[in-house]
């Protein structure tokens, strides 16, 4: 579903992407960690070309999101973005959040749209919300609204740029359970996160990246276990014991 | 200070006509809303087209909307004002300039150079309203249209837009009363709008103080009721939740 050949980018003098490959399978949910700066944001962003990439290849559902003549808006149409601080259009209605690229972009009927995005706030346990406005909601229910707004586009595959780093502990959970449902009912993921216990629960496999290197990829059980990299373990550790 | 105030000046003959001189006020104050709308409405379609052009990543756009707010900016009204009334219409072809000369009456013609003027003036003021109404939303909020699938058109047209102007619209207000302000350069081409129609009404009947005290009641008034309309349409775009907004 997704393949990273090779993949080189640079700010300026920072090598922030550097010789990346990946592949995420079709149903499959890859958490990527590291610590902060190390390019996995930059990384997942790559995806849809948020950000450009300077060297290499990146195949998205057939296509090189790098070349030229690929139709960018169609590509991200079947690409689910979810980001850490939800960027909800405060203007709009939360019915209208998830409409409106479907009504823009697909050309759907409004009765269709509407039909859909009832469907899928009841799938992030919000339907009762439809006609509050963004500012109005929390921050776990203004997530489980942007994941709903990025799944309206019914996509191949959905990417979550920390989508838990900006919420209140409290309200980590939520989202989580709403992320956990998708994984489950198949859907492909990439996840940059933290949290370890839905790596660890839901992700098949766990990437984690450094200098804006992969430097370690393994199943969950193992990467948690037996991280076999140096810096690896000292992340889990940090992160698991953050006052030592 | 021995001056005889008489206010029923106004309802005096004008000597011409059957006129008195509130049918002059009127008449003026007719073409001060003319002229000042009329320009709103190029300033305010060019200047946002404009504001559009100054964000758009696309360089050459947006220099050449740099060039315009810069140029525009830099030179006094009263100058733009001139040239466009007197040089401007030198510079046309043959058969414009017969009928912008001699086919127009002159009213005609000074209201067409004036509404160009101000239009065009406001406009580069419009314009940079309207980049930093955009430069001031998160970046996220355009990355998330692009993220949909939207074109560049409907990212702006959906998403930033209608959140650059909700913030604009106290400075754009300001934008709207000065245009009907600076409306008053039209008397220095004689076109007879409120301040020509007052300078007149004093010179014909001598009551110097009562022409220019009504003429700052009805400007001052004319745009109290502007500022009032515009707070009015403030309040109803406010989004719930947002900037003070009903919850």
């Amino acid at each position: 579903m997704i393949r990273f050949m090779n993949v080189h980018k640079w700010f300026k003098d920072l090598h922030v992407l550097n010789d990346v490959s990946l592949t995420v399978a079709a149903g499959e949910v890859v958490v990527v960690c590291g610590p902060s700066g190390s390019g996995k944001s930059t990384l997942i962003r790559t995806v849809n070309q948020l950000e450009s990439i300077n060297s290499g290849e990146i195949w998205v559902d057939g296509k090189n999101v790098a070349d030229p003549k690929t139709d960018l808006n169609a590509l991200r149409a079947k690409v689910g973005f979810v980001f850490q601080h939800f960027n909800l259009y405060p203007h709009l209605s939360v019915l209208d959040n998830i409409t409106l690229s479907p009504l823009m972009v697909k050309k759907m009927e409004r009765a269709a749209a509407d039909k859909l995005a009832l469907q899928l706030l009841e799938r992030v346990g919000l339907a009762h919300k439809k006609d509050a406005f963004p500012a109005q909601l929390s921050g776990g229910q203004q997530q489980r609204v942007a994941i709903a707004r990025g799944l309206a586009m019914q996509p191949q595959v959905m990417l979550f740029d920390e989508p838990t780093s900006a919420l209140d502990p409290e309200m980590i959970g939520e989202v989580l359970h709403v992320m956990k449902d998708l994984a489950e009912s198949g859907m492909t993921m990439m996840v940059v996160t933290h949290e370890m216990g839905f790596a660890r629960e839901v992700a098949d496999r766990v990437v984690f990246v450094d200098h804006g290197q992969i430097i370690e990829e393994a199943q969950p059980e193992e990467f948690f276990m037996n991280p076999q990299h140096d810096r690896a373990k000292q992340f889990l550790r940090q992160l698991l014991t953050p006052m030592q | 200070m021995n001056y005889n105030w008489d206010w029923n000046v106004f309802f005096k003959s004008t000597g011409i006509g059957n006129e008195i001189y509130l049918d002059w006020f009127v008449s003026g104050l007719g073409w001060t809303i003319a002229v000042a709308l009329a320009g709103w409405i190029i300033a305010l379609a060019l200047g946002s087209l404009l504001g559009v052009m100054r964000t758009l990543p696309n360089k050459t756009a947006s220099a050449i909307a740099t060039g315009y707010v810069e140029l525009f900016r830099n030179v006094p009204l009263l100058v733009q004002l001139f040239i466009w009334y007197f040089l401007v219409p030198d510079l046309l072809p043959e058969k414009a300039q017969i009928w912008f000369k001699q086919d127009l009456s002159p009213a005609t013609s000074a209201y067409l150079s004036v509404v160009v003027c101000l239009g065009l003036f406001t406009a580069a003021r419009v314009c940079e309203q309207v980049r930093t109404g955009i430069q001031a939303l998160p970046k996220g909020q355009n990355y998330a249209a692009m993220a949909m699938g939207f074109q560049q058109a409907q990212v702006y047209r959906y998403v930033l837009l209608p959140q650059a102007f909700r913030v604009i619209i106290p400075p754009l207000t300001s934008e709207f009363l000065n245009i009907f302000k600076n409306s008053s350069v039209a008397s220095l081409i004689g076109l007879m709008e409120l301040l020509a129609q007052t300078k007149q009404t004093a010179e014909f009947s001598a009551n110097l103080f009562e022409a220019f005290t009504l003429a700052t009641v009805l400007y001052f008034v004319l745009n109290m009721s502007l500022m009032k309309l515009m707070g009015w349409v403030e309040t109803r775009l406010r989004v719930p939740g947002m900037m003070g907004g009903a919850k």
